[in-house]
């Protein structure tokens, strides 16, 4: 695994990581982009973002309790 | 009960769509949970609303569905699913985003919205079939990936990137549906 990241393969290693552990070197790697790239930065907190919306769906319920 | 039960039929039926893309079997799968949420009323205890009790019959009962309908006729994957190639044109060619994600603000107030739900509900049907159901599996029902791959008899690379597809598609789409216009 190369250290040096492009955006495109980081958001994969970001995904994944919500998936399984990723390697050591996977980890380094995707710390190292992060730290320096506001896109995968947002892409990274956009991810775990949709992880609790999802754990939310189907949302809150009608105050008349329907939904 | 019964008539109490029934009020959120329509709730259900659309969870158990996103999931099964098939009305019979959603249809089949929704009967299913409330004949046994009339049957087990008793265990209900109250702790959590309705709702969310009977979505939880729910999931069990769409996942005795997926492995049912696995074994009479096997995931139809296709490859454009599989492939991230419509991807590319995301990134530039040094590998950058061609258009910067936007900044969402705080998104954590989209979650008291019902309204966000339903934008959610209208992303997750205009995802591919697997791709939706897998981010479904994963992220609504909380299964491992591992338990997921076997369920749906898919290894775990083409599991990972469904689930990549499912994440950047939903993305998108919250960004343009929800996000941009400062819902």
């Amino acid at each position: 695994m190369k250290l040096k990241l492009t955006c495109k393969e980081a958001g994969r290693l970001i995904s994944e990581g919500l998936d399984r552990k990723l390697s050591l070197p996977q980890r380094a790697a995707l710390r190292l982009h992060l730290a320096i790239c506001d896109a995968c930065t947002r892409i990274n907190a956009q991810f775990r973002f949709l992880r609790r919306a999802a754990s939310f769906y189907p949302g809150p319920e009608r105050d008349d309790g329907g939904s | 009960m019964t008539e109490d039960l029934e009020r959120h039929r329509p709730v259900l039926l659309r969870f158990a769509m996103l999931q099964l893309r098939n009305r019979a079997q959603a249809e089949d799968a929704v009967q299913e949970a409330l004949i046994a949420a009339i049957q087990g009323a008793k265990n209900f205890a109250g702790k959590s609303s309705v709702r969310t009790w009977l979505v939880g019959i729910l999931k069990h009962k769409i996942v005795d569905h997926i492995r049912r309908s696995r074994r009479e006729e096997p995931l139809d994957l296709p490859d454009a699913e599989t492939s991230l190639e419509d991807f590319d044109v995301l990134y530039r060619e040094d590998g950058h985003y061609a258009s910067m994600p936007a900044e969402w603000g705080d998104p954590e107030a989209a979650l008291s919205q019902r309204k966000f739900f339903e934008t959610l509900e209208r992303c997750l049907e205009g995802l591919p079939k697997n791709a939706a159901r897998v981010f479904m599996l994963r992220e609504v029902m909380g299964m491992e990936t591992a338990e997921i791959c076997k369920e749906l008899a898919i290894t775990a690379t083409n599991c990972w990137v469904l689930l990549y597809r499912a994440r950047m598609s939903l993305r998108a789409c919250l960004e343009k549906r929800w996000f941009a216009i400062g819902a």
